[in-house]
């Protein structure tokens, strides 16, 4: 999404709306320019990557800039990109009431790194940073409270990541004997079944099906 | 304080309320700090109704995310949906057709009734007012027979589908609702006069758990929580969403932020919705609900008897699915609770990479601490009542 094209949305005609961000963006950009990895605006929303660094010195930016006035953060959320050498990707969606636009920001962070808390900017941040300790493992640096909070207590590892497994380690059930809650490892009668949906009739080039090992042995022998 | 001055030592205890608590609305756990009677800090333990949506939507193909949708706040449940649609068709680049517009709006304020209902007589169940509760159920009742007719079930929808709406209304609907609605103005009014200048309920929110504006935007609150507490903010009107525009409608807003002033904003949010819902039905199109595009939306089952085209693209869309294409938005709605967004990575599979979804109720309950801090332990039930948490959404 960084051809150009993309930022004239779809048909190439700019409304209002797409005119005025793309006026913060400039603003922001001129500002900033040294430490912004990318911004667009893509599907009408605008998008900063921002160096880890210098996430605060911009959120502190947007809020109290007057251009862009973001009052409110609205979403604070996590994304996982396990091939990425910085493979956490930790996204503030901010809200501007008085200019009714919304900016995204994201920040990229790799394992066993921290990211600067904006508890101190946006409160509301406390349980969203929380959550993305709970569920990517991405700590924040002066957070006041760094606890995890969606999973059980006692939860061992962070279950939005990618190579956590949908149905887990671990599942829970009374035991009558010890008259406790126990743990116990998942055991499942049938597999987890998760189809590709790769078809052979539409372009599947880099994919080997079963059987198809056959076909390159010939050919490597024809040779 | 200087240090010549030995604080008196507190004599402060903890007491836990929940997970199972009838005042707690769900499976809400909190820690009590208490110096008497008095909450010094309260610290919720939320978590305990976490099922993983986020994980599982990942998992699904984007037909078989929806269903999750009305699982997370499962008072109002198409509200949600409406926000997982919106936010597939923009990364679609596809738009529903103009009846399904008015039929989602129709719903959607459909289930903002239901939530209001159910948020203000249950909080009035809670600081001990049994009848609206009553009244308000039978209510309930009443409009869950409309999510019936329609899609077939009463609570879990299914019913909003990126690119417009499952089925057609089925015949007198619109009518039976514009019924509804002429009646449920008398509803509101009946328990606007047990209420609204009652002495008791009022001695009870009155003053209780006030929001300052600043405040209220610091802590990320939307929706109702936002309004009463003096900000003239609605995303039906900033960011307005299918015909939304198309709508005459105010937004109420509050004064004191205090749990009395939520109450009076959702009894108001309540008869707008009424007046919305009659522009909806006065107003609804002719036409097609779903958009028509076999590559998105599956065809009509009686072109599959004859087709086979029609058949291929059945069976592609109910195994595989569509395959959405690369990019990310951060879509919203103006769900009964405040701002329901749904941010979505697609990678272009037929799967969502990432579905972070933005419960109202996770920001609110984080402000439980803050708003309950010096008040009597009877006055957290009245805010918690006030907040209108539902744990499906909060705990995900």
């Amino acid at each position: 999404m960084t051809e150009e094209t993309a930022n004239q949305g779809e048909t190439g005609i700019l409304t209002d709306a797409e005119r005025r961000l793309a006026a913060v963006e400039k603003h922001v950009a001129a500002v900033y320019g040294k430490v912004l990895l990318k911004h667009e605006i893509a599907l009408g929303e605008l998008c900063f990557t921002v160096r880890r660094d210098a996430l605060r010195d911009l959120i502190n930016f947007l809020k109290t800039d007057d251009k862009c006035a973001c009052q409110q953060l609205s979403n604070l959320s996590g994304a996982d990109y396990p091939d990425r050498a910085e493979r956490f990707d930790i996204v503030y969606n901010l809200l501007s009431l008085t200019h009714n636009h919304r900016i995204r920001v994201i920040v990229m962070v790799g394992e066993n790194e921290t990211v600067d808390s904006v508890t101190d900017l946006y409160q509301g941040a406390g349980w969203y940073e929380r959550e993305v300790w709970d569920l990517y493992g991405v700590p924040f640096k002066n957070h006041p409270d760094m606890r995890r909070i969606l999973t059980d207590y006692g939860f061992e590892g962070h279950p939005l990541r990618k190579d956590f497994p949908l149905t887990g380690f671990v599942e829970i059930r009374y035991d009558e004997e010890k008259q406790r809650i126990v743990q116990e490892p998942v055991e499942l009668t049938q597999d987890y079944r998760n189809f590709d949906f790769i078809s052979p009739w539409e372009g599947m080039t880099t994919v080997q099906l079963p059987g198809d090992e056959k076909a390159v042995k010939q050919k490597v022998g024809a040779k | 304080m200087t240090t010549d001055i030995v604080p008196e030592k507190k004599n402060t205890y903890t007491i836990n309320l929940g997970p199972q608590h009838p005042a707690a609305h769900g499976v809400l756990r909190l820690i009590l700090e208490m110096d008497g009677e008095v909450i010094e800090r309260a610290d919720p333990h939320i978590g305990l109704l976490h099922r993983g949506t986020e994980k599982l939507i990942e998992n699904k193909t984007y037909l078989q995310a929806i269903p999750y949708f009305d699982r997370l706040d499962y008072v109002g449940t198409m509200n949600q949906e409406h926000a997982f649609a919106l936010a597939v068709e923009k990364l679609l680049r596809i738009e529903a057709p103009l009846r399904a517009q008015y039929i989602r709006v129709l719903f959607a304020e459909l289930g903002r009734l239901l939530n209001h209902v159910l948020s203000i007589t249950t909080g009035v169940l809670d600081i001990g007012g049994i009848t609206p509760a009553l009244w308000g159920f039978e209510e309930r009742e009443r409009m869950m027979e409309f999510y019936e007719r329609v899609c077939g079930a009463r609570l879990h929808a299914n019913y909003f589908r990126p690119g417009g709406v499952h089925q057609d209304l089925p015949d007198g609907l619109l009518e039976d609702m514009a019924k509804f609605v002429e009646n449920f103005k008398k509803f509101i009014d009946d328990t606007e006069t047990l209420l609204t200048e009652n002495r008791i309920f009022k001695q009870r929110l009155v003053d209780v758990g006030i929001v300052t504006k600043q405040e209220a935007l610091d802590w990320s609150f939307s929706g109702p929580m936002l309004r009463a507490s003096g900000v003239a903010w609605d995303l039906r009107k900033s960011q307005p969403y299918d015909v939304y525009d198309q709508m005459e409608f105010d937004v109420p807003v509050g004064t004191t932020g205090d749990c009395y002033a939520r109450y009076l904003v959702r009894m108001e949010e309540m008869r707008q919705s009424c007046r919305i819902m009659e522009q909806a039905i006065a107003q609804m199109p002719e036409g097609l609900v779903l958009a028509d595009d076999h590559k998105i939306s599956p065809p009509r089952r009686a072109d599959m008897k004859n087709s086979m085209e029609a058949l291929i693209h059945h069976f592609k869309l109910y195994t595989e699915g569509y395959h959405v294409p690369a990019g990310e938005t951060y879509s919203v709605v103006e769900a009964p609770k405040g701002e329901f967004g749904v941010y979505l990575v697609s990678d272009g599979s037929n799967k969502p990479y990432r579905c972070h979804i933005r419960a109202p109720g996770f920001a609110h309950l984080q402000g439980l601490d803050f708003m309950s801090r010096g008040h009597m332990l009877a006055d957290v039930v009245a805010i918690i009542g006030s907040l209108d948490i539902v744990f499906g959404e909060i705990d995900r």
